[in-house]
This record gives C-alpha cells, structure tokens and sequence, in this order.
C-alpha cells in the first residue's frame, strides 16, 4: 500500500511520521505523571511504527503512472475495516454499560471499569470512532465516483484517516484513565481538541481540492451533505472545545464557558454533533448508495434543494430544546422548541425523497438485504426525526427528559438510522472497492439484517417503556396530594426493561459480528475480475 | 423558479456552496447564544453566592473524572413534581462559576443539585463505599478506591488560576493558600482552619469528611457532594431572588 505513494509523498510520510514521534515524545516527557504522558507514548509509538513502515519502502522506484487513471481506494479499504473494529469494540462496551445498569457490581472493583467511565467510551465509540470511520471512509469513495476524480492527493487521505483515529484512540483510552472535559459528545481534553481540528482542516482541503478536479458539472447532492457535515463539525467543535489548560504539562482542562451559557453552547454542540455528524454526513451516505443499490434516480431534485438547506439552516436553532424548563432563558427554550417542529419539514423531505426513489424497486428492496438496510435506515431516519420533533415540544419534554425515553431516542437513530445506513453503504462499496463479485455470503448478509432489526425493536420498544414509566412515576400525586413513588421506586420498576435493553443489544452486537466475519471473508476471498468504472474520459456519443 | 435556477449555479461553485453552508449554519447560534452573554437578566446576582473552595473544587474534578454527571442531573425544571421532590428549582446564577457545568441529560439516580447537607457525612462515605450497603436496591457503581487513594492538592493554585483567568474571582490570597486550604477544610483543629474560614466565609463547612485522618479523594468528594445547594442561601430565602420572566 504504501509502495503506491510516489517518492516524494513517501519522503513527506517520513517527515510527518518523524515529527508525530517527537510530539509524542514531548508530551510524554512534559507530561511526567499526567495521563497526558500515556498518550504522548501513544503517539510516539505510532510515529515510530509509521516511520519504519515508510522506511522500508523509501527507495523503492516511483509506482505505475496508470494508477493515475484509476480511482483511489486504500484509504477507503483501510477506514471500513476500522470502522467495523471500532464498532464491534464500541457496542461491546455499550453492551456492558447496559449490563451494569442490572448488575451494577460487574465492574471487577476496578476504577477504569465503572459506569460512567465506560459511558463516553461507548457513546465516543460508536459516534465518533465507528461512525466517523465510516464517513471518512465513504466520503473519499463517493468525492471520487460523483466527480469521476481521482483524490487529490495520495498522501492527505492517510493523514486524515490515521489522524482521525489517533484523536479516537486518545478520546477512548482517556476515558478509562478519567480524562474528560465531562461535556456530552465532546469529552475529550484540549490537546486532542486541537489535533482534531488540524486534522478536520486537511479533511476539508483534501474534499475541497478533489471536488476542484472534478469530471462533472455540478456537484452531486450527496457531496452537499459530506461538505456541511465537515464544515459545520470543524464550527461546532471549535466553539465547543474552547478550553483553559490549567498547564500545558498536564490533560485537565476547564472550559471556557460556565452556566447558563456553557450549557447553550453545548446543547447547540450536542444536538448538531446529532445533526451535521450523525445526520448530514450519513444523508450524504444515503444520496448517494440507495439510489446505485436500487438503480433508480433520486425521486426529486427540488426536494433535495429543499431538505439540503432547510436541514443546515434549521438545526443550529433547535439545541436548546435540551434544556427546558431551565436556568436557561425561556425566549431561547421557545425558539429551540418551534425550530425543532419546523424541522419536521425538511426531515420528512429527506425521508420522503428516499422513500420514493425506491418506488419501482420494491422488488429489490425485498430480495436484497442490502438495499432493506437502507430502507430501514430512511424509515427510521423519518421515524426518529418525528420522535425528536415531538420531544422538542415543551410539554411532551416535561415528562420525557432525564428518562430513558431520550436514550431510547438516541439509539432508535443512532441504531436505526445510522449504523442501517452505514451497514447498507459497507455491503455495497466493499465488493466493489475489492474487485469481489458480491459479498463472501449474501445468507450472513440476511443474517446481519434480521439480527440488526429485531435488536433494534426490542432495545427501543424497552427503552420506550422505561422511560415513559419512570416520566410517569415521578410526577404521580396520591390521594392525599403528595409524590406517590420515591425515586428508588422508579429506579426498581426500570429493571425489566433495563434486561430487554441487555437483549436487544446482544442481538444488534450479534449481527455486526456476522457482517464483520462476512465483511472479513469477502476481503479475504478472491478477485473475480469485476472492474470498477474507468476514470478515462469517456467518447462522446 | 428563480430560485432553482440559483441554486443551478451554486451548486457548481463549491467555494461558493461551503459559503452558503457557514452563512446558513452561523444565524441560529448567533440569535441564541450571544444574547446570553449580554443580557443582563440572564443571569440573576446573588449576593451571597461563593466561589468553590479548593477542596470542593478537587471534589468537583474527581465527580467530572468518574462521570457522575452521566447518571446525575444538577438542574431542577421549573415543575411542580421537581421542586416537591428535590427543592427549589435551580437557579441561573447557581451555575455562574462552574466551568463546565454539570447540569446533566438523565437521570438515573436522582437529581442532586440540592444534594449538601441532606445526609451526613458517615452515610455518603458509607454510600461511596457500596451504595448498596445503604440503598440496597441501588445500581450505583462503587468507589471504594476514593477513601485510599490519597489527595493530590499541590496544584490546586494552578487551578484556581486558570478559573480566575475565565472569571471566577478568586483572589491572590484564594490562589497562594489553596493547597494549604485544601487539606486544613477537612482538618478543622488544624492552623489553617481559620484561614479558610476568612476567605471563602462563615458558612464554609470544616470537617473530617471522610473520617479519616489521611487527606483523601474521599473527602473532596463528600466536601463537593455536601456545598450542592448550598453556595447561595437565596433559593431558601423567600424574596431573595427576583423571580424569572
């Protein structure tokens, strides 16, 4: 893989390798007894792997010129296998996080295994590690087909997707060590803050000089999506992540904001991290392989116009729906509350707009579990984005927040709508990157889909119980006007739904397993000679 | 439409299109956030309200470390249910000088943000411990390594600095003496008592939080756990606090 990089890319790996050591050797030498100095190892261990690696292949000649006219798809291969690591290590931790919620003492007594220790592996796990491999990976494959370009660069891809992983390997193993700025979805401390954004910067430099190249007039809807989902994380984050170190020797941070106005600050972070990373980005996804899988056009090309703008214009409004009947201001609450029921409109285009290009394939919806997983994806796409509209409203709120109910919400898009999309996505773009006819075995691929459904049911239909039980039992009066149930009341009538999570989780887990054991057999198997398309101009007809 | 027909051409441009998304994407937060840091009553003034004491602070650092605030929420809503159940509902001004704050988004255990001085001490150490050795039917993880594990208080002036650079006023005086402060709040027959006493006030609790004679996570933790609510008297007080539009 790295024989393809030309000499001159190889000798810039060899720079930047070199100096990922050395940061890494400076901040495990600043760091002292800091968790900051774990990390720095961390990074002087994969700079020194990095630089042997290019090393060896240093002087070896230039590769064939006519790779030129191929696409480029290494780090495309590269991201999905890590994409699949990630997810099956993410949700096996979310499958202990709910375990622990029954048997609180399966932590063997250690520090690092407590509830909320392991709660951000999880949720950074999926989100950010299994998610964002995913889209960094499918992004680089749609940029290249929709613009019949080739990347810019061979180089600038495999910074993103090591750099990416690196902030991922901080972010999680900081955790274990307790290394947290504690804000939702945005938990780790300010030296991986800042990492991250060199690495977003080059992402979208490395998107925008490809989309430069591009073989086609106009920029396909799919990369509109890609595009607001890079520019509006690196804005987001960068506002969000705002921090104090309290010395440049050591992880602990304090953030910038306090109060009132930290808590805007991240629920407009936390819900458009929901919005631009796990919506837009995916939406990005679905334009662009539901439509291939199916071999129909997108349905609507105003709808799309429509969803696209609306979808970037309304989300940063509504964050504050998280915080009703707050400290906050409740003009700020009201704005948040009316913008998430305005959202419906452009959610439901998207839905719709996907919906409808599959009328006319509903043949191939049925026969292929490939193309069923991303119309599952777009029906819970619909079905989440009308559950968050409806809990954005201010009454419905009062009974809803602080339950499982919002935690039931999150996995029915987090599951539902995210990980069906991604699932879809891999199953389509894998043989094809790897020159395999179809998956190694389409019966796991059914397997996988089954499995993945009815996970998802059981963890959200239980979750949805939970949640509206315990919204009801904290605000139920007895006869004589005082609270019928005490808090640990609630907590106890939890417990059954709390095992149905443990089950639908285990059965969610169970098929990714078989997709990542198929995903693994197909990888492994052999080219069947199934070319991709020629990136060569084609002869005018 | 025209307007499809703009879009035609925009869609052409991707210096353009990256444009269009940061214009469409900044006016939300700019009419929702800004104001808040302009806006007065925002925010309500409260005279009595007092920074963290060190000890406390460290308190605060270790619930951030264990992620307590994924389980418990430090916002009671303006609901009736709410404010019979934990107390007066949280004020804006009660969260001014915590960076970050630790509001939270779920309950799995109950809100606590009037959580100081509804137990005692021995019954937090012992809930710490094993939680289910008091509630047996919690499913609260436990700590039992906070009553070894011993305080590390030395840098405690580094972090009252960098939170008075973000606005927390502490003083000079706050700073130099944090790490002394520290360890003399859980030792009150100690010299620096008294000092700590004189710069964070009267109301300042000074005992042996943990028990212990050792210095220990334990007791920045049931310092922390026993201050929530308790750093304004003005939600006690009636018609301390203009009430909010």
């Amino acid at each position: 893989m790295i024989g393809q990089l030309t000499r001159t890319e190889r000798n810039v790996a060899m720079v930047l390798a070199t100096l990922l050591a050395l940061l890494g050797l400076t901040m495990a030498a600043v760091g002292n007894h800091d968790p900051m100095a774990v990390h720095g190892f961390m990074a002087l261990g994969l700079g020194i792997v990095l630089v042997f690696a290019v090393g060896g292949v240093l002087e070896e000649p230039d590769p064939n010129p006519a790779r030129l006219q191929q696409y480029y798809d290494d780090p495309i291969k590269v991201g999905i296998l890590l994409a699949m690591v990630w997810g099956v290590f993410a949700m096996t931790i979310g499958l202990w996080v709910a375990a622990l919620m029954v048997w609180p003492d399966a932590t063997f007594g250690q520090a690092w295994s407590s509830y909320g220790r392991l709660r951000p592996v999880h949720t950074t796990g999926v989100i950010f590690a299994f998610g964002g491999n995913a889209l960094i990976a499918t992004s680089f494959h749609v940029m290249q087909r929709t613009c019949r370009a080739r990347l810019a660069d061979q180089l600038s891809p495999w910074f993103v997707l090591i750099g990416y992983n690196l902030f991922c390997l901080w972010a999680v193993s900081g955790y274990f060590m307790g290394v947290t700025q504690s804000k939702e979805y945005a938990e780790p401390e300010w030296y991986a803050d800042i990492w991250l954004v060199i690495v977003w910067v080059t992402y979208l430099v490395l998107y925008l000089r490809t989309l430069k190249r591009r073989a086609e007039p106009h920029i396909y809807v799919a990369n509109w999506y890609y595009l607001a989902f890079i520019v509006v994380v690196a804005m987001l984050h960068i506002v969000n992540a705002a921090a104090l170190p309290v010395s440049f020797t050591g992880a602990k941070s304090y953030p910038a904001f306090s109060g009132v106005q930290d808590a805007m600050v991240q629920w407009w972070y936390g819900h458009n991290a929901v919005a631009f990373f796990m919506t837009s980005g995916f939406l990005g996804m679905l334009y662009y392989y539901l439509p291939m899988r199916a071999q129909r056009p997108i349905f609507s090309y105003r709808l799309s116009i429509l969803s696209f703008w609306g979808i970037t214009f309304f989300y940063l409004w509504v964050g504050s729906h998280h915080l009703h009947y707050t400290a906050l201001p409740h003009w700020v609450q009201t704005l948040g509350m009316t913008f998430s029921i305005m959202l419906l409109v452009p959610s439901w285009a998207s839905a719709g707009n996907a919906l409808l290009t599959l009328n006319g394939a509903w043949h191939r919806v049925r026969d292929d579990a490939t193309l069923r997983f991303m119309f599952v994806a777009a029906v819970f796409y619909g079905l989440s984005t009308f559950e968050g509209s409806f809990l954005a409203i201010r009454p419905v709120n009062a009974l809803s927040h602080y339950t499982d109910w919002t935690v039931g919400h999150v996995h029915s898009g987090a599951l539902g709508w995210l990980a069906m999309v991604t699932f879809g996505a891999f199953y389509s773009v894998i043989p094809q990157i790897w020159g395999r006819a179809g998956m190694y075995s389409p019966k796991l691929v059914e397997w996988h889909f089954w499995l993945a459904l009815a996970g998802l049911l059981t963890y959200v239909f239980a979750l949805w119980n939970a949640g509206i039980t315990q919204g009801l039992m904290w605000r139920t009066y007895n006869d004589a006007g005082t609270l019928n149930y005490s808090f640990i009341d609630s907590m106890e009538a939890m417990r059954p739904y709390y095992i149905a999570r443990v089950v639908g989780g285990s059965l969610f887990l169970a098929g990714l397993c078989v997709g990542a054991v198929n995903i693994w057999l197909t990888v492994r198997g052999a080219r069947s000679g199934a070319a991709d398309r020629p990136l060569a101009p084609q002869p005018a007809e | 439409m025209a307007l499809f027909k703009a879009h035609y051409n925009l869609e052409k441009n991707s210096i353009a299109l990256v444009i269009g998304i940061i214009l469409a994407a900044s006016v939300g937060g700019l009419v929702e956030i800004a104001p808040l840091f302009t806006i007065d009553e925002t925010v309500e003034t409260l005279p009595d309200m007092r920074v963290y004491t060190p000890l406390e602070l460290a308190g605060r650092n270790i619930y951030i470390r264990e992620g307590c605030y994924a389980c418990h929420s430090q916002m009671i809503r303006t609901l009736r249910d709410e404010v019979e159940r934990y107390g007066h509902y949280s004020l804006a001004a009660e969260s001014q000088y915590d960076h970050p704050m630790l509001w939270g988004s779920k309950r799995t255990g109950p809100d606590i943000a009037r959580l100081g001085g509804k137990y005692s001490d021995d019954w937090h150490v012992a809930h710490l411990i094993n939680p289910r050795d008091v509630v047996p039917t919690s499913i609260m993880p436990a700590y039992p390594w906070l009553a070894d594990a011993p305080l590390e208080v030395d840098d405690l002036g580094d972090h009252l600095t960098a939170l008075r650079t973000l606005g927390v006023p502490y003083t000079d005086d706050m700073v130099a003496n944090a790490a002394r402060d520290a360890a003399a709040q859980a030792n009150p027959d100690s010299d620096g008592a008294e000092g700590v006493t004189e710069r964070y006030g009267e109301a300042t609790t000074l005992r042996r939080f943990s028990g212990a004679a050792r210095l220990t996570e334990m007791d920045a933790v049931v310092a922390y756990l026993q201050v929530l609510g308790q750093l304004t008297q003005a939600p006690y007080t009636p018609d301390a606090v203009e009430p909010q539009p």
